[in-house]
């Protein structure tokens, strides 16, 4: 069965995800509204930046990041000059790659809800008197509300599943850096093959039920009643 | 008529490559030894005229493959466990077994100056990140953890590990500044017999158990003269030369 270290692996990641998600959410809304309203013409390079993670193989982006996030990198001079010490091996380094790593999956159902509601929604509050941040809290969001929770789920279960980006930006650290991916690579590398079941198996259940939420916030449109 | 072409053509082109060329002997590689397996095969094709071909990739992740039947005739492991569990499990040909190589552990950091050549930086501890492979996976980390505690640093210094998932990717720690100083394999850091970069400690032998990589011919290759003639081409002068050019010691 599970014994500690498993546990201490389930809790890290649970936290992890949720961090995450929250950093995800604080900053993938806006950005989506951004890239969904904004007439600026350096928007498509910046969609495409963000989008990056879903192309890149996770050794290339963890290797990256490492490289960034080091003495030599550029932010790991900036954190040290901070006073905040290097970002690898860290909790807050794997917060920062997961943020990175799960944000195109956070950022496409959210841009395209803003740009199915369109300027008429929206333009129909302004002759209210609404101000554009009204408009944006009381009209925008609330008709964008599936689309943001599928982006949690999915943003949320992307996290509980990265592998290749954790395993070389978190130096594998029991209690700081050592999620359920990387617990459960460690048990089929060295053979322990029955507890990496377990863990495995809890970890299709779970994934299991956060598709299955997933499929009953989509939008019935394909439905002919 | 012309469909039949077509599709006799479209066969050759998936099979032809498998048919025509066909590879005289598949060796299974742990990935620590990739550039001397490489240089090894190169020089057995001029020898024998046959073909290895290499699949690389952890000990355990070829052992879990072997295990279930992936078509290999030799496997050269990092670690000796791997190839007696297959020896063990009548998967691997008994009297084959072969230490080909040595590997020797280095204490080494990216800055030059850093690692002094009597390993006092580790006793000193001041450092915030010392690198090692994961020891439950891989032989140079659990020699790593013997050194260690041959040097009485265990626990001091366990708060500072930061784990490799493989000897590759604790390098990679240590060789983008992220560790200061970590265990790697000499093989990783030596070129034309001698180190190529930074400093470093090479850890006295008495420390630690010998990591001994052996190799195995499969129940597969049995009955393969290539295979066959590969594991004799191990023990030969100039194969041993090629691997100790590499940074292995042999036994």
């Amino acid at each position: 069965m599970l014994d500690a270290g498993d546990w201490s692996a389930i809790r890290l990641t649970l936290l992890l995800a949720t961090i995450t998600t929250l950093f995800l959410l604080l900053f993938g809304i806006p950005l989506s509204w951004w890239l969904a309203r904004s007439r600026c013409r350096w928007k498509e390079a910046v969609a495409a930046v963000v989008a990056l993670p879903l192309v890149l193989p996770p050794t290339v982006l963890g290797f990256y990041l490492l490289l960034f996030m080091g003495p030599q990198g550029w932010l790991g001079a900036l954190t040290q000059a901070l006073g905040l010490g290097l970002l690898p091996f860290t909790f807050s380094g794997l917060v920062i790659a997961s943020f990175l790593y799960s944000l195109p999956f956070v950022i496409q159902p959210i841009r395209d809800a803003f740009v199915a509601i369109g300027d008429k929604p929206l333009e129909a509050a302004a002759t209210l008197r609404a101000s554009p941040l009204d408009a944006f809290c009381t009209v925008a969001l609330p008709l964008a509300r599936p689309a943001i929770v599928t982006a949690t789920i999915m943003g949320f279960a992307h996290t509980v599943g990265e592998f290749g980006v954790v395993l070389m930006m978190g130096g594998n650290i029991p209690g700081v850096t050592r999620v359920i991916s990387v617990q459960i690579y460690s048990h089929v590398e060295s053979l322990h093959y029955a507890q990496a079941h377990w863990l495995s198996g809890g970890l299709l259940l779970f994934s299991f039920i956060v598709l299955l939420l997933l499929q009953r916030f989509r939008p019935q449109a394909g439905v002919w009643h | 008529m012309r469909l039949r072409v077509g599709i006799f053509l479209l066969l050759l082109l998936l099979f032809g490559n498998t048919l025509l060329g066909a590879a005289t002997l598949q060796v299974a590689v742990a990935s620590n030894f990739t550039a001397p397996a490489q240089r090894l095969a190169e020089r057995f094709a001029q020898e024998s005229g046959e073909q290895a071909v290499l699949s690389f990739a952890s000990t355990a992740k070829l052992y879990a493959q072997i295990s279930n039947g992936a078509p290999f005739d030799c496997f050269l492991a990092a670690d000796a466990e791997s190839a007696d569990k297959l020896l063990r499990a009548g998967r691997a040909v008994a009297g084959s077994r072969l230490t080909y190589a040595l590997g020797k552990l280095l204490l080494w950091s990216a800055q030059s100056g850093y690692v002094d050549g009597q390993g006092e930086r580790l006793r000193r501890g001041d450092f915030a990140h010392l690198a090692l492979a994961d020891p439950r996976l891989a032989p140079y980390g659990r020699a790593a953890v013997e050194v260690l505690r041959a040097l009485g640093l265990l626990e001091s210094l366990q708060s500072k590990w930061v784990l490799g998932e493989n000897i590759a990717q604790t390098h990679q720690f240590v060789a983008t500044g992220n560790a200061e100083l970590g265990f790697v394999a000499l093989a990783q850091q030596f070129e034309g017999g001698a180190l190529n970069k930074g400093s470093a400690w090479l850890v006295p032998e008495e420390l630690y158990q010998p990591i001994r990589q052996v190799a195995v011919l499969l129940e597969r290759g049995k009955e393969n003269p290539a295979a066959l003639a590969w594991m004799r081409f191990l023990q030969t002068e100039q194969a041993r030369a090629i691997i100790r050019s590499y940074g292995y010691g042999e036994e």
